[in-house]
């Protein structure tokens, strides 16, 4: 595969430097939402323009280039030792360019060695299936968004959720009103109902990989998304927390089983720079076809 | 209402902003995010050149390159969350005279406090909107402690030009966060 270092370079080039279109539409729709002369209006005006500015001069949309989440899904057999390297390399490339900040820090020293490498970072998941293809998806999860995060243990009595979906609506409800615009809103709510404490967040944060505009072919997770989408725009947290009406841009929820003991509501928040791409790779590694 | 703010900035001007003014800030800032705020609320000094007193500090970890002629170049500088630099940041205004802390996301009660007895006030950024917000910086005029925070961490000497932010929470007590936070939690309590 010796297209795949240049391809993964130019992958977290784009997912840096240009929104996804389905995300540009939300902020779009939300643009025109918000009331001529007011401080919402005006912050939605500097994001638009932020948006085309990114992709104009090919920088990141935002400085906080976030956690580097790389979502590989791939045929048996392909090398994942070699792909994580190559990934690795592209990461340390991508930061000389500028195209991610020397984002990671050792946990224990507080040292930053400026390569953006290290326990954890990149992250990887590899998951393999009974096809040819060759899919890589990437999200860079900024830190502001990521700490307004939440996780639920059901019932809650404070909050009078019950281990049903009325309580799971409750939970992610108030994840909304604590994050208010900590978490740069408009934002994107990635829910998992169920799993244990590791896997409902990792699944949380994989609803992050559908299209904004998509649809839950679950009807009763559909009905539960569009709810909260719509209660959230009502109670006038608005851009930045400013106040208005685009608190949320979208609400993304899927479930895992759980054990009987446990009942988790897993919420992760992404911020309106929502940034996520991918291509489909050919055999030798080049880009066949971007998949947002 | 726009306003104009160049830094070092007077009580006067400060007192006289509002929340929900929309400013436009000219002159230098300097950066300073977690490991800033924690090493001056342990006590440590101001590196030589650093000079807060007027001043303004902004909670921001730009992307920094060094260019061909070896200037350095910020590429991406929008703000970082500032609610981290709660326990520190009303001591640090009043140690060193700050008049203003851009960031987003708000500030709390401490803060808010101190914002009335000194006369400061909070500048909210847009969050995520870091190539509108470098086209603002003019130049780099320094930078400090890079070595020992690293570059987000650093203190990067900024000079701006009509750098765009929302005063949301003044100098007379009053915090748009306040207001947003109360206002939202009863519109939740007749949803639930």
């Amino acid at each position: 595969m010796r297209g795949l270092r240049e391809s993964l370079t130019e992958l977290i080039r784009r997912t840096s430097a240009e929104i996804p279109d389905d995300v540009q539409r939300g902020i779009l729709h939300g643009l025109e939402q918000e009331k001529e002369g007011t401080i919402a209006k005006s912050a939605l005006e500097i994001i638009e323009k932020n948006i085309e500015l990114a992709r104009r001069k090919s920088q990141p949309l935002c400085q906080d280039t976030g956690s580097i989440l790389f979502y590989v899904d791939c045929p048996v057999g392909l090398n994942q030792v070699e792909f994580e390297a190559e990934a690795r390399e592209a990461v340390l490339a991508a930061t000389k360019l500028g195209y991610l900040r020397q984002n990671s820090v050792d946990s224990i020293t507080g040292k930053n060695d400026g390569t953006n490498l290290g326990p954890g970072s990149p992250n990887m998941h590899f998951h393999q299936h009974s096809t040819d293809e060759i899919n890589v998806r990437l999200m860079l999860k900024g830190g502001g968004c990521e700490n307004v995060g939440a996780q639920f243990s059901l019932p809650n009595t404070a909050l009078k959720a019950n281990r049903d979906l009325d309580g799971c609506r409750k939970v992610i409800l108030e994840a909304v009103h604590q994050a208010q615009g900590k978490g740069c809103g408009p934002g994107i709510l990635g829910v998992c109902i169920g799993g244990d404490r590791a896997s409902g967040y990792e699944f949380s944060k994989r609803e992050f990989l559908r299209k904004l505009d998509d649809r839950n072919p679950d009807p009763k997770l559909d009905e539960l998304e569009q709810d909260i989408l719509k209660t959230a725009n009502e109670l006038g947290i608005g851009p930045m927390g400013f106040g208005g009406k685009t608190t949320l841009l979208g609400v993304k929820i899927g479930a895992a089983n759980r054990v009987p003991a446990s009942y988790f509501v897993s919420i992760s928040y992404m911020c309106w720079a929502f940034r996520r791409h991918g291509a489909s790779l050919a055999q030798d590694g080049t880009i066949s076809d971007w998949l947002y | 209402m726009t306003h104009h703010l160049t830094s070092p900035i007077s009580e006067e001007a400060i007192r006289g902003l509002k929340v929900g003014d929309q400013v436009l800030i000219s002159g230098v800032v300097f950066t300073g995010r977690d490991a800033v705020h924690k090493y001056l609320h342990e006590g440590g000094e101001l590196p030589d050149g650093v000079n807060l007193e007027g001043g303004i500090i902004y909670h921001c970890g730009p992307v920094v390159l060094k260019d061909e002629n070896g200037e350095w170049k910020v590429v991406a500088a929008g703000p970082t969350t500032s609610i981290r630099e709660e326990p520190y940041q009303g001591g640090i205004m009043k140690q060193f005279g700050l008049r203003g802390v851009i960031g987003k996301g708000g500030m709390a009660d401490k803060t808010l406090a101190a914002c009335k007895d000194h006369g400061a006030v909070y500048l909210h950024a847009i969050g995520g909107a870091a190539q509108v917000l470098a086209e603002c910086i003019v130049r780099v005029r320094d930078v400090y402690m890079l070595e020992e925070f690293g570059s987000p961490e650093a203190i990067w000497e900024l000079e701006v030009h009509e750098f765009p932010a929302v005063v949301t929470m003044d100098s007379h007590g009053e915090s748009l966060h306040k207001d947003v936070h109360a206002m939202s939690e009863e519109a939740l309590a007749d949803r639930r």
